[in-house]
């Protein structure tokens, strides 16, 4: 193949011509070989072994690229991984798209593309259509990446908001702000030295496995943006039930919290991209605390609190280390560094 | 812990018992207000004692005036505003930092040596460093403007909006509550003042003082101090934050304080304008003012929003007292500063329990 004479990406890497074939054929198509992808039709073709699909997509545009324990590039599998698994699919397909800032180092563009490529064929996800766009200098941030996926329903598994009743457990497969704080503390304009490491991880692993061996999962959401904080409000809106958790129950990796009291956020509040919150019927709790405890992702899963009646209005109320109680809202969006 | 958290609430329910009236407390950190709510402390107290969130945050305590300054000066293309991060959703009597940015050079900074390393970075270009915050922050601006003079960095200046705490604890029982009955005084500013700096308050107007730390311990038990104080007829000094603050504080600190700053009348949200309580740059840093470099004279800007924020700060209404609370102000879309950072008094009522906390 003809050496690239450019280091960099060009608008015409986009522009559907020879460079943009080149990118495709020279640095996309060797490390997502398959067999839906290799003749690069309009529309992969699957072959899938139930037909109750689910269906997902997600875009990525996390600054810095590279963080420590992850990137766009993983972050963007994983992502898309976890929202299949936590609908309680087996991920099999994804579809990759990315959108690239012209001037991007042909460099950082393979970096990315393989950290993808590792994090799929980790997870046994083969990634089956795609597309490249270009854009102006200025017009995006280096790269911005959505990915769609396809699972398969995972044979008798139906989960969802109306299964959450009274006296249901809250499950949280580990520690929580270890994603945004890491990201937040490698930002330009922010950075400081810490020995923070992102959570990014694909749990499909774990989520099958917990659905395979109890029966008692009644929900599952992966706590992104917004936090536990987001996903327990929504449990709450969802259910008109309300949520109580414990603080003392909750792990938080004592770095996360030190930084996080630093920059004045509440750690609940702060991105999460390798747990998820379960809801489980109370007689299984302790089967699926052991499941996700022997399991290299859940090692610090806790039981964190329960979903009881409402008496006022919905909320989520949480006891505090002290003995108090304090009620846990939607954040609002974002989260700025207090002053002193 | 949960042994000396018992200790202390028996200590505050004997002194409630004693005292037999409501016990107004209030406490002029933001990180404190922002502890009490995050820790459910006030769920722990007995019901006689009532916390009053005073002017502790620095967004909070900001003018309108300041901020419309802070406006006009982004609107200029020559200009790249530096701020921290809260003060870029306060809004000014036409919009904020948060919706002017698009426009204009905004960039939230963590600290004043980032904002003086922009202007480095940036030469055909002002940085305007929008200097704000109490003696804690005014040590970091004063280095700054030390660097920059020694450096004869020309594109770089600041607008200080540096408040002093005493000053503004005075100006509150002299003239605008004197129902408070002791402080909770701040952490952070003592390390750098020291406690002996409440002195004057405890000896002129009789209120106990505590300095308390972070922890939700050190708080309970530094309203336990107050309550002890209160029952017992005392009003004393009292630093229960051994670990970080001494009597006479960081002397280092002060003197940069000292050395770059003199104390000048000021306004304040809520409080109106205050004798030697803000901090302005001194003659010979005076080519780094803001207001000198652009020529600009403040002006007093007459709140018409209906926002209460003022006697909020000054602990004469509790946030949802104020009509605009909840509806036409929630943290989405704030119309007084107290909401916006999330060390205010009606973002903490608001985000932490604004359905059950008293």
């Amino acid at each position: 193949m003809k050496q690239n004479k450019h280091d960099r990406i060009l608008l015409a890497h986009g522009g559907g011509g020879k460079l943009s074939d080149e990118l495709i054929r020279k640095y996309i198509l060797p490390r997502f070989k398959n067999p839906a992808l290799e003749k690069l039709p309009d529309a992969a073709t699957l072959n899938l072994d139930s037909n109750t699909l689910a269906f997902t997509t997600d875009s990525y545009v996390v600054k810095p690229l590279f963080f420590n324990g992850g990137d766009i590039g993983k972050l963007a599998v994983c992502g898309t991984i976890n929202d299949l698994a936590v609908a309680g699919a087996k991920p099999v397909a994804l579809s990759l798209s990315l959108i690239i800032e012209e001037g991007l180092e042909f460099s950082v563009l393979e970096r990315i593309l393989d950290s993808i490529a590792r994090a799929a064929d980790d997870n046994d996800v083969a990634i089956v259509t795609g597309d490249t766009k270009t854009v102006e200098a200025g017009a995006a941030e280096k790269i911005f990446i959505n990915t769609a996926g396809i699972g398969t329903r995972i044979e008798g598994v139906t989960l969802g908001f109306d299964k959450i009743a009274p006296g249901d457990k809250i499950i949280l497969s580990g520690t929580i702000g270890d994603h945004g704080m890491t990201v937040i503390s490698q930002r330009k304009d922010i950075r400081f030295q810490t020995q923070l490491k992102s959570d990014c991880a694909a749990l499909a692993s774990l989520t099958g496995e917990l659905l395979d061996k109890t029966a008692g999962v009644k929900f599952m959401r992966d706590p992104t943006r917004g936090g536990l904080a987001a996903t327990l409000n929504e449990i709450s809106k969802q259910t008109r039930l309300t949520v109580q958790i414990s603080e003392a129950d909750i792990p938080v990796n004592p770095t996360v919290r030190a930084a996080a009291d630093m920059l004045g956020f509440d750690v609940l509040n702060i991105a999460n991209e390798g747990k998820f919150v379960a809801v489980v019927s109370p007689d299984c709790a302790d089967d699926c605390l052991n499941i996700c405890r022997n399991h290299p992702l859940g090692k610090q899963a806790a039981l964190i609190g329960q979903i009881t009646e409402t008496t006022d209005l919905p909320l989520v109320e949480m006891a505090t280390k002290i003995g108090g109680k304090r009620i846990v809202q939607m954040p609002y969006g974002r989260e700025l560094p207090r002053i002193c | 812990m949960l042994e000396r958290i018992y200790k202390a609430q028996q200590l505050m329910d004997a002194a409630c018992k004693t005292l037999g009236r409501q016990i107004n407390i209030m406490e002029v950190c933001g990180t404190h207000t922002v502890a009490i709510f995050r820790n459910g402390i006030r769920t722990t107290l007995p019901k006689a004692i009532k916390l009053l969130s005073g002017p502790g945050c620095p967004v909070c305590v900001t003018d309108q005036g300041y901020i419309d300054i802070v406006l006009d000066l982004a609107q200029r293309d020559d200009c790249i505003i530096a701020t921290y991060g809260d003060m870029i959703r306060v809004p000014g009597s036409n919009g904020s930092l948060e919706t002017k940015r698009s426009a204009a050079d905004v960039r939230v900074m963590l600290s004043s040596t980032d904002a003086l390393q922009l202007a480095k970075d940036n030469p055909d270009k002002t940085v305007v460093f929008v200097a704000v915050g109490f003696e804690t922050t005014a040590p970091a601006t004063a280095v700054v403007i030390k660097e920059a003079a020694e450096e004869k960095r020309e594109n770089f200046c600041i607008l200080s909006g540096h408040k002093l705490v005493v000053p503004a604890m005075r100006a509150l029982l002299a003239e605008k509550n004197d129902k408070i009955d002791a402080f909770l005084c701040p952490g952070h500013v003592s390390v750098i003042i020291g406690y002996g700096a409440f002195n004057e308050i405890v000896n002129d107007f009789s209120r106990p003082c505590v300095v308390a730390g972070f922890e939700p311990m050190q708080i309970i038990e530094g309203l336990a101090e107050i309550c002890r104080q209160l029952s017992q007829g005392k009003a004393e000094l009292k630093s229960i934050y051994t670990a970080a603050v001494t009597e006479e504080g960081n002397t280092t600190a002060q003197q940069l304080i000292a050395e770059c700053f003199e104390p000048a009348d000021g306004c304040w949200r809520g409080l109106g304008r205050i004798k030697k309580s803000t901090l302005k740059l001194k003659d010979k840093f005076s080519r780094f003012d803001a207001l000198k470099r652009f020529n600009i004279t403040e002006t007093p800007v007459e709140d018409t929003t209906g926002c209460r924020c003022g006697e909020v700060l000054c602990g004469l209404i509790d946030p949802p007292q104020c009509a605009l609370f909840g509806s036409a102000c929630v943290p989405e879309t704030p119309v007084g500063p107290c909401m916006v950072s999330s060390e205010g008094a009606c973002a903490a009522w608001f985000k932490y329990g604004r359905k059950k906390q008293r």
